[in-house]
């Protein structure tokens, strides 16, 4: 709401009135530095207290668990800063999820790239019939997908009822996608990366991802200035389903069974990822970096409760405590900005 | 959330299971039973052939429930109830089976076979289906011994116990850390078996080498199991095994052990289906896991709740009823029914096994 609100619909930012525009200036007004620094703290106490924290396994499990929520919150970043939510997306992972797993029973010498491309356009299909609910019907987001969370998993229920599979029914090319490691690296997880850099840049340099910081400031301003609202709200959301069927695809290589409930809670997991990123749950600001490194914050405080032995009842509190602090960063981080925008008027007049 | 979120799907599932019973009430009014089917049977009275049965197991959609239910089923139809069903919440949360009595309750169902989630928070609802008339089994795990008729146990909880114990330290060698990754918390059954554990840990002089560092819970949840597993190896980089006396948490720890460094240097052993531990015995992640035949379970629940609903037993210790093709089962001490001893799967014996 704060900074990159200015970004966003006013591409004549600096103003007279900034004095020291200089690169550490900018690097600490950076809406990502306190999850960033939360991040690296987290890390390095938990490295000190236990070395096999950051042993060659524990960096590739981290990684790995970061991963799947990692793209969810890239896609649920885009839809957040239209200033709408998706809460459907733990329902189509799991769909997703299923489906993969019953794609390879059927066909198992189908090419593993064949079931990604499914897999994605699946979720894409399911992120459109949100889309157009919401855009058609303009109705709010949060019913909408309140209500296709429900059904997404309905129909997983009907269609899994007590069916599920398992690794040993996937190949084991497939399966090996979360074991295999580039440089140390986890593939799914350089997948995950190469997801986070191309929409980051989208976000960044195209005209339509500037659209969508215009739209999530002021939805009426920005269709005041020509902007199809609709139809960029609409690629929102079918990115984010595209998405949400690529970490489905994933979690289907990456753990042992898919079923029924597979992914089912996840959503909330995602908003949260997305808001301890940074990213304003009122639309227009916060960028998909630092929604991955809110969710890669979120996975590592679970690892390092659980490498520190502590009870695991209080890591939801604490992720809770995070939610705050990083809900009361954004609003100060609004109001100054807010001032100096004033100040900023009031000498050029 | 998630409870929010099961908690409408169950109350959808409860109005579908309501709108089928209110069918099936319409309909035995049309062939003109009356009130046969509804209202309390005192003792065996007016019952042959119009008894029904429901199962409420801890959750749906669960592998290992499956095959209990299937077990359940046959047993109910050999048993000669009219109608059986399953009905039950889709997590397995403490407080998410009340619903699901409440409605057989109103429906007036004479057995009900329960899994208890929580011992004690399914009790008043089910004091009050055991008021209007129904006879309570439960089966898979107890609920408070107040609140229901019998309970079937799919072995002596104390053998469930001791086999893995055996089994870890077989495969450990007899010495090191070992931890336990359970279900639930405030799971009764798992929760009895651990308690099991400790005390013939701390007795047995076969054990004195073995300590269990740790017990951490995945919740039955294959992501959450996942990472407990791995906390585990972490927090404890000592560890010389883990035993998880539940299903999901077997296979996903399995899961995670065949896929990291950890393969075959940590044991794995506890209460797993055969199906989905297949591949992890023949990989060389798992060698040795116990269970008995969770499709006699429900086979034997059936018939117990027969029995219990003819009135030809109460639950006393010393009655004894007919179980189908297994033969005669006796109730024991705590109105106890056993099933049978528990199986040691491996992979010589594995391929024998279909669940």
């Amino acid at each position: 709401m704060s900074l990159d609100r200015t970004v966003g619909a006013a591409p004549a930012h600096p103003t007279p009135g900034h004095s020291r525009p200089s690169a550490l200036a900018s690097f600490l007004r950076l809406r990502e530095l306190p999850v960033i620094l939360a991040l690296v703290i987290l890390v390095a106490v938990t490295a000190a207290l236990n070395p096999l924290f950051l042993s060659e396994q524990g960096i590739k499990d981290l990684l790995l668990n970061a991963t799947i929520l990692m793209i969810l919150a890239v896609g649920q970043t885009l839809v957040i800063i239209t200033r709408n939510i998706d809460l459907s997306v733990g329902s189509i992972l799991g769909l997703v999820a299923f489906g993969t797993g019953s794609i390879f029973v059927a066909a198992p010498n189908l090419p593993i790239i064949a079931v990604f491309v499914l897999g994605m356009l699946f979720g894409a299909v399911l992120g459109a019939l949100n889309g157009l609910l919401i855009t058609i019907a303009k109705v709010p987001a949060l019913v909408i997908t309140l209500g296709t969370l429900y059904i997404f998993r309905g129909i997983n229920n009907a269609w899994a009822g007590g069916t599920q599979y398992f690794a040993g029914d996937r190949p084991e090319a497939f399966g090996n996608l979360s074991v295999d490691t580039i440089l140390g690296f986890p593939v799914i997880t350089l997948i995950a990366v190469v997801v986070v850099a191309i929409v980051a840049v989208y976000m960044l340099g195209t005209r339509p991802g500037r659209d969508l910081y215009a739209i999530g400031s002021d939805p009426d301003a920005a269709r005041l200035f020509g902007i199809p609202v609709t139809r960029r709200v609409l690629l929102a959301f079918v990115v984010n389903g595209l998405l949400a069927g690529l970490a489905g695809v994933l979690y289907a290589s990456r753990f042992n069974s898919v079923g029924a409930t597979t992914g089912s809670g996840l959503e909330l997991d995602v908003v949260a990822a997305a808001v301890v990123g940074g990213v304003a749950i009122f639309g227009g600001s916060g960028t998909v970096v630092g929604a991955t490194i809110g969710a890669l914050l979120l996975t590592t405080i679970t690892s390092a409760l659980t490498a520190l032995r502590v009870d695991k009842f209080w890591q939801q509190a604490i992720v809770g405590i995070l939610i705050l602090a990083a809900v009361v960063i954004d609003r100060i981080a609004s109001v100054r900005s807010a001032r100096k925008l004033r100040i900023a008027e009031a000498r050029n007049v | 959330m998630r409870s929010i979120h099961s908690g409408s799907t169950r109350r959808r599932a409860a109005f579908a299971a309501l709108a089928t019973s209110a069918a099936l009430v319409l309909s035995a009014c049309g062939g003109g039973a009356a009130t046969e089917g509804g209202g309390g049977t005192e003792g065996g009275s007016g019952s042959d052939g119009e008894q029904t049965i429901t199962f409420i197991p801890k959750q749906l959609n669960n592998p290992y429930t499956d095959v209990v239910l299937g077990g359940g089923e046959d047993g109910a139809t050999e048993a000669g109830f009219v109608s059986s069903e399953v009905v039950g919440p889709l997590d397995a949360s403490a407080s998410s089976q009340v619903s699901f009595i409440n409605a057989e309750t109103q429906r007036g169902t004479n057995v009900i076979v329960i899994a208890a989630n929580d011992p004690d928070a399914v009790g008043p609802a089910l004091e009050e289906a055991r008021t209007a008339g129904a006879k309570i089994v439960a089966f898979d795990s107890d609920t408070n011994p107040d609140y229901r008729d019998l309970f079937v146990s799919q072995v002596n909880a104390k053998d469930v116990a001791l086999i893995q114990l055996e089994l870890i330290s077989e495969q450990i060698g007899g010495e090191g850390e070992i931890a336990i990754l359970s279900a639930t918390a405030n799971a009764t059954n798992q929760n009895e078996w651990i308690k099991f554990m400790e005390e013939e840990l701390a007795a047995n002089p076969d054990y004195a080498n073995i300590e269990l560092v740790a017990k951490v819970y995945g919740d039955d949840d294959d992501t959450k199991s996942f990472q407990e597993a791995q906390g585990l190896l972490q927090a404890y980089p000592d560890l010389k095994g883990i035993i998880s006396p539940t299903t999901v948490g077997i296979a996903a720890t399995a899961r995670y052990l065949s896929t990291s460094e950890y393969k075959g240097k940590v044991a794995l052993t506890g209460l797993g289906l055969p199906n989905e531990m297949r591949p992890f015995v023949k990989d060389g992640t798992v060698s040795e896991f116990a269970l008995w035949d969770p499709a006699q379970l429900g086979y034997v629940a059936a018939f117990a709740g027969k029995a219990l609903a003819d009135g030809s037993i109460t639950g006393e210790v010393g009655d004894s009823f007919e179980a189908g093709e297994l033969g005669e089962r006796e109730v024991g001490e705590g109105g106890i029914v056993l099933v049978g001893p528990p199986t040691v799967f491996n992979a010589e014996n594995i391929d024998d096994y279909d669940f």
